[in-house]
C-alpha cells in the first residue's frame, strides 16, 4: 500500500496543519523547502557523513540467536541502541539540525519526555556550535535527572514546562509557545512523527535510515530483503515509522506497531492510543487522541517515559485505520520482563520503550521459518533506575 | 429555521454605528467560578464594553501565554464545558444586546460536532467565533458553509510576520474585523508598544482593508488602549482582564471602575 503525505499534508484523514497564524510563516517555509533542502546532493553528503562518522551508521543488524530459540521464530534486532546518545532519535536531529542551517537559523528550540530527544538535539547544537533551549516537564525532569545532567552539560538551557500535567505534552506545548515568541531566527526541532505538516513527514524520512539499512542487511543475512514482520514500539512513532518506511509499498511485510498499556487498557492508566483514542487535533495535526468527551486532553500513563503521550503520529493513525498497520499494546509489567529476558538471553538491556516491542511477540502470529525485525530503537541504560525499583530480575 | 438571512449580524450593527475607540473584552467561561460566565458578561454590558469575545477552555492551549492558561486550566477543573457554556448562554440575549463572540481551539468544537456547535451558537445568539488553530484553507474548504449557514463570522488573525498577500487574502475571505495581533507572542501584557509595533499598524492601516482593525495581545489599560486606537479601530483586552477577574471581590464594581479606567 503507498503510504504518501499529500500536497495539503495529510495522510487519509490524518495530519494538516493546525497551527495558529503566528506559525504560518514557520510553517510555510519549511513546507515550501524541506523537501528541496533534503534532496539536495550537498545537503545529503553532508547528513550521510555525519550518520556515518559521527552517529556511527550503518547500525548492525543481529541475529538473536536465543531469543529465537525461546520465541520460536528467527528474530534480527535492528540496533538502534548502538547509536551515538544511546537511541534513533539523533538520525532525525542531525538532519534536522543542518536543515536549521540551510534555513539561516541561529537557535534550536526542542522538546523532550524521557530526555532522549533533548540528549540528541543538545548533542549535534554543542556539533554545530548553535544555541539550544530544551523544554522538559517539570515531573520528567524529576524522573529523568541524569538526561537533565547530560543537556546541561553539553551546554544546553533545559527549561522546566510548569504548565499542565508538567509532563511531555506540556514540554511540547511550551516549545511551540517559545516559538510563537520567536518566529525568525529559531527553529524548532519535533522529536517525532507529530506536528504540523511538513514535521510528520520531514521526521520520517530522516528516520527512514533504519529502513534502508535493514533492506542490504537483511539481503545480505537472508537473501531476502523483506522480513515477515517488522515489530517496533510506538509513542508519537518516530522509530517505527523509520523502521517501516522502504516497506509499507510491500504488502507481505507485516508492520507491527507496540503500544504502551501501561497498567491495562481498562485501568485508566494507559498510553495506548489506538485502544483509547479518537480523532482529534494536537500538537498541530489530526490524529487519534487520548481526550475526554469534551475533547479535552487526557494525561496518559506508562512506565517508558518515550510512550507517554496522549497521541500518535497521523501516518500512525492512518496505518491503523486503513489496516496497514497491526496495533498491539503491552502492559509496564509485560515490557519490564521482556527487558530483563533480553539482558539475560542477549546481553543486551534495552530501553523500557524498546522492551515493548519485545513482549509483543507473545501476541503474534508468526510461523517457525518467519523473520522478524524487531527495531531495538534505544538502550536502557537511562532506565537503570527504573529497572532496579521494578526488581524482577 | 434559519435565522441568518433576517437578523444582522451584531458585528455588523456595532461597525456601522461606531468605528472607532472600539473595546473588546476577552474572558474565560466559568471563570473565576462556575457560575460567573453571565454575570461578567451583563456587567460588560452594563459598563460600555462593544464586544465581547468568550474563551472556550481547552487543555492546551498553546497560542495563550500563562494568565490565560491559568483560567482556562481552573474553568476546567471545575467542570466547564461547551455544553454547561451553551447551557448558560441560553437566556443572554434576554439582557445583553452586545455582539458576542466564541473563542477558543478547535479540538473541543470537532468533538461537541461542528454542526451542533454552529446551531447551539445561533440558537443563543453568537455572533462569530474566533478558532486560532482553524487554518484558513481548511475553513473554505469545510467550515465555510456551515459557518455562513448559522450567521457566524469567523475572525482571523494576523501577526507583524504575516505577508502583505496573505493579510489581503484574509481580507477577501473574513467578515467583521480582523484581530491583529500586536506582535509575534502569546497572549498576556506587556505593558508597552513600540515602534516596530507601530509600524507594522501603520502598514496594515495602509493597506486599505475591507473591514475593520482590532488590535489585541498586549494590550493591557488605558495607555495601551490608546496607542493601539491611534492605528485601528479599537483594541481587545484579554489577560489584564483576567487577572483584574482573579482578584475580584465584587466583579460588578470593579469591572466597570476597570472599563471606565480604560474608555475615559
Amino acid at each position: 500500500m503507498k503510504v504518501e503525505v499529500d500536497e495539503r499534508g495529510y495522510y487519509g484523514s490524518f495530519g494538516g496543519a493546525y497551527i495558529p497564524e503566528m506559525l504560518y510563516p514557520n510553517i510555510e517555509e519549511l513546507r515550501l523547502q524541506y523537501m528541496s533542502i533534503i534532496q539536495d546532493r550537498d545537503f545529503q553528503k553532508d547528513f550521510r557523513k555525519l550518520l556515518h562518522d559521527y552517529v556511527g551508521r550503518p547500525t548492525p543488524l543481529f541475529f538473536a540467536e536465543r531469543l529465537s530459540e525461546k520465541y520460536k521464530a528467527n528474530i534480527y534486532l535492528k540496533r538502534e541502541d548502538l547509536n551515538h546518545t544511546g537511541a534513533h532519535k539523533v538520525n532525525n536531529t542531525v538532519g534536522q539540525i543542518l536543515l536549521a542551517r540551510r534555513l539561516g537559523k541561529q537557535k534550536i528550540i526542542a522538546e523532550t519526555g524521557a530526555g532522549q530527544h533533548g540528549v540528541a538535539t543538545a548533542t549535534v547544537c554543542a556539533l554545530m556550535g548553535m544555541e539550544c533551549i530544551v523544554y522538559m516537564g517539570e515531573v520528567d525532569m524529576a524522573r529523568q535527572k541524569p538526561n537533565v545532567e547530560r543537556m546541561r552539560i553539553l551546554g544546553a538551557e533545559v527549561r522546566p514546562a510548569k504548565s499542565g500535567s508538567k509532563t511531555l505534552k506540556d514540554a511540547t506545548n511550551e516549545a511551540m509557545r517559545h516559538w510563537i515568541n520567536n518566529p525568525t531566527d529559531t527553529h524548532y526541532i519535533i522529536g517525532s512523527v507529530v506536528g504540523p505538516h511538513p514535521y510528520p513527514d520531514m521526521v520520517a524520512r530522516f528516520q527512514s535510515v533504519i529502513s534502508e539499512e535493514m533492506k542490504w542487511q537483511f539481503k545480505e543475512a537472508t537473501g531476502n530483503e523483506n522480513p515477515n514482520h517488522i515489530v517496533a514500539c510506538v509513542g508519537g512513532g518516530s522509530n517505527a515509522a523509520g523502521s517501516y518506511f522502504h516497506y509499507y509499498e510491500n504488502d507481505e511485510v507485516n508492520l507491527i506497531a507496540v503500544e504502551a498499556a501501561g497498567k491495562g487498557n481498562a485501568t485508566g492508566e494507559s498510553a495506548a492510543t489506538t485502544v483509547l483514542g479518537t480523532p482529534g487535533i494536537l500538537h498541530g495535526s489530526r490524529t487519534l487522541l487520548m481526550q475526554t468527551i469534551d475533547g479535552q486532553v487526557v494525561e496518559p500513563y506508562s512506565i517508558s517515559a518515550g510512550l507517554d503521550y496522549p497521541g500518535i503520529g497521523p501516518i500512525h493513525a492512518y496505518l491503523f485505520e486503513s489496516g496497514r498497520g497491526k496495533f498491539i499494546s503491552v502492559t509496564d509489567e509485560e515490557a519490564m520482563k521482556a527487558g530483563v529476558l533480553m539482558s539475560k538471553l542477549e546481553g543486551i538491556i534495552p530501553a523500557i520503550e524498546s522492551a515493548h516491542a519485545l513482549a509483543a511477540l507473545d501476541y503474534m502470529q508468526y510461523d517457525r521459518d518467519d523473520v522478524i525485525a524487531l527495531n531495538l530503537s534505544g538502550r536502557g541504560d537511562k532506565d537503570l533506575e527504573t529497572y532496579i525499583k521494578w526488581g524482577g530480575y | 429555521m434559519n435565522t441568518s438571512t433576517s437578523i444582522k449580524n451584531r458585528l455588523d450593527l456595532l461597525f456601522e454605528s461606531k468605528n472607532e475607540r472600539i473595546l473588546s473584552l476577552y474572558y474565560t467561561a466559568g471563570f473565576p467560578n462556575p457560575e460567573d460566565t453571565i454575570p461578567v458578561l451583563e456587567a460588560l454590558q452594563e459598563s460600555g464594553a462593544d464586544i465581547v469575545e468568550i474563551g472556550m477552555p481547552f487543555s492546551d492551549p498553546i497560542a495563550d501565554g500563562p494568565t490565560i492558561q491559568e483560567s482556562n486550566k481552573k474553568a476546567l477543573d471545575q467542570g466547564m464545558s461547551i455544553e454547561k457554556l451553551f447551557a448558560q448562554l441560553k437566556e443572554m440575549r434576554n439582557k445583553v444586546d452586545l455582539p458576542v463572540i466564541l473563542m477558543g481551539y478547535l479540538n473541543p468544537v470537532m468533538q461537541y460536532g461542528v454542526e451542533k456547535f454552529c446551531a447551539s451558537c445561533q440558537e443563543v445568539g453568537i455572533d462569530g467565533l474566533i478558532l486560532p488553530d482553524l487554518p484558513m484553507a481548511e475553513y473554505l474548504d469545510f467550515y465555510k458553509p456551515t459557518f455562513d449557514q448559522y450567521g457566524l463570522y469567523n475572525i482571523f488573525l494576523i501577526t507583524p510576520q504575516t505577508s502583505d498577500d496573505r493579510v489581503k487574502e484574509i481580507d477577501r475571505n473574513s467578515r467583521g474585523f480582523m484581530y491583529m495581533v500586536s506582535s509575534a507572542s502569546t497572549t498576556g501584557a506587556k505593558n508597552e508598544i513600540t515602534d516596530v509595533q507601530r509600524q507594522y499598524f501603520e502598514r496594515i492601516k495602509n493597506m486599505q482593508l475591507s473591514i475593520p482593525r482590532l488590535i489585541g495581545f498586549g494590550i493591557s489599560n488605558k495607555e495601551t488602549f490608546d496607542q493601539a486606537c491611534a492605528h485601528a479601530n479599537g483594541a481587545i483586552i484579554g489577560s489584564a482582564f483576567i487577572n483584574l477577574l482573579d482578584r475580584s471581590k465584587d466583579l460588578k464594581k470593579d469591572i466597570r471602575e476597570f472599563i471606565n479606567g480604560i474608555k475615559n
